[in-house]
């Protein structure tokens, strides 16, 4: 994975599953850097201040203030974040909120597991599959991965 | 009793070096500290080799030998995927015959140095050139099934679903509606 580290940015209100996230990427072999914002507002208020753009952005779907997915939105719509990849989650969705996440620019929506385990698993291959995009310059538009029902 | 050592790491080392470099049957010359120079490029085995050999006394090589081979594979496998007609040879044969080197030789660096297999990593590039098909060629699945080698369109499709979670139609439709939300935007 080398040679630059892979830095990640996440937004959930919840602390334990912040805490739950931090611990599963730790558990990763991969080299990362973890910031984390505790709703929309924040998040977007950091990207706006931030030289450094993060390889991989994941939203909590429902957060209460600005949801993940206005976040998403504007994260679209700005000139500077278009190309990052945003991984959406949540802990239940419909087929539709789904559809309309890609639709306006999501890469991957995962749905949120309680088991560290499933989570890893989950992650390890975003990570990874992720940096072939990175590295590899695949194309965006077709990068689109729905891992909600797997 | 106690004795007192001095060391020479300099002489140590180059005492190691050529042990383990004289096991292999190559001209070499250990330049300044730190350089070995060889007369002839050394193959990809004989450096894993000799990188796994060093390595046991806490040296390292310093320099990114793997990272152009993983280079060379990707660019082989991507040379590969884009011929219109795939051919139909072992990738193991066809990789290790490009690129001179063994195959495991080959997988092992390249999982080392990606993370994933070779076998997975051609597995995503082809999905990927499915989607570009299906896309910006509109292509059937039959016809890109039988230029992908895929045995059937049922294996292309549960190909497709088991790496990007959609049916081929389902994906289809959402880039079809992301493209028209982009243009509605701009």
């Amino acid at each position: 994975m080398d040679p630059e580290k892979l830095y990640i940015l996440l937004a959930e209100d919840d602390q334990d599953d912040r805490l739950f996230f931090k611990k599963v990427f730790d558990s990763l072999k991969i080299k990362h850097t973890l910031d984390m914002c505790e709703d929309g507002h924040e998040l977007m208020a950091y990207l706006d201040d931030s030289n450094i753009l993060p390889h991989i952005i994941f939203l909590d779907v429902n957060m209460p203030g600005k949801s993940g997915m206005e976040c998403l939105k504007a994260i679209r719509s700005s000139t500077k974040l278009r190309e990052t990849t945003v991984a959406m989650y949540s802990s239940l969705s419909s087929r539709e909120t789904i559809e309309d996440a890609f639709i306006s620019g999501a890469n991957v929506f995962i749905k949120k597991p309680n088991e560290f385990d499933e989570l890893r698993k989950i992650l390890k291959e975003v990570m990874y599959i992720n940096w072939q995009y990175v590295t590899d310059g695949m194309n965006r538009e077709n990068y689109m991965i729905n891992y909600y029902n797997t | 009793m106690n004795l007192y050592l001095k060391y020479n790491f300099d002489r140590t080392c180059r005492v190691i070096l050529q042990e383990q470099l004289d096991k292999f049957d190559f001209k070499y010359t250990i330049a300044e500290t730190g350089t070995i120079s060889f007369e002839e490029n050394i193959s990809m085995e004989q450096y894993v080799s000799l990188q796994q050999r060093l390595m046991h006394y806490g040296i390292e090589i310093v320099d990114n030998q793997k990272a152009i081979l993983v280079q060379k594979i990707k660019a082989a496998i991507m040379a590969m995927l884009e011929q219109d007609n795939m051919p139909l040879i072992k990738i193991s044969t066809y990789l290790s015959e490009k690129l001179d080197e063994n195959y495991r030789t080959l997988s092992n660096v390249f999982t080392e140095v990606c993370h994933i297999s070779i076998e997975s990593f051609i597995i995503i590039q082809k999905i990927e050139r499915v989607k570009q098909l299906l896309i910006t060629e509109n292509l059937s699945l039959t016809e890109i099934s039988f230029r992908m080698n895929y045995s059937s369109v049922a294996h292309l499709s549960n190909q497709f679903k088991k790496i990007t979670g959609f049916t081929p139609t389902v994906f289809q439709k959402v880039v079809q509606n992301k493209r028209t939300l982009t243009i509605n935007i701009n």
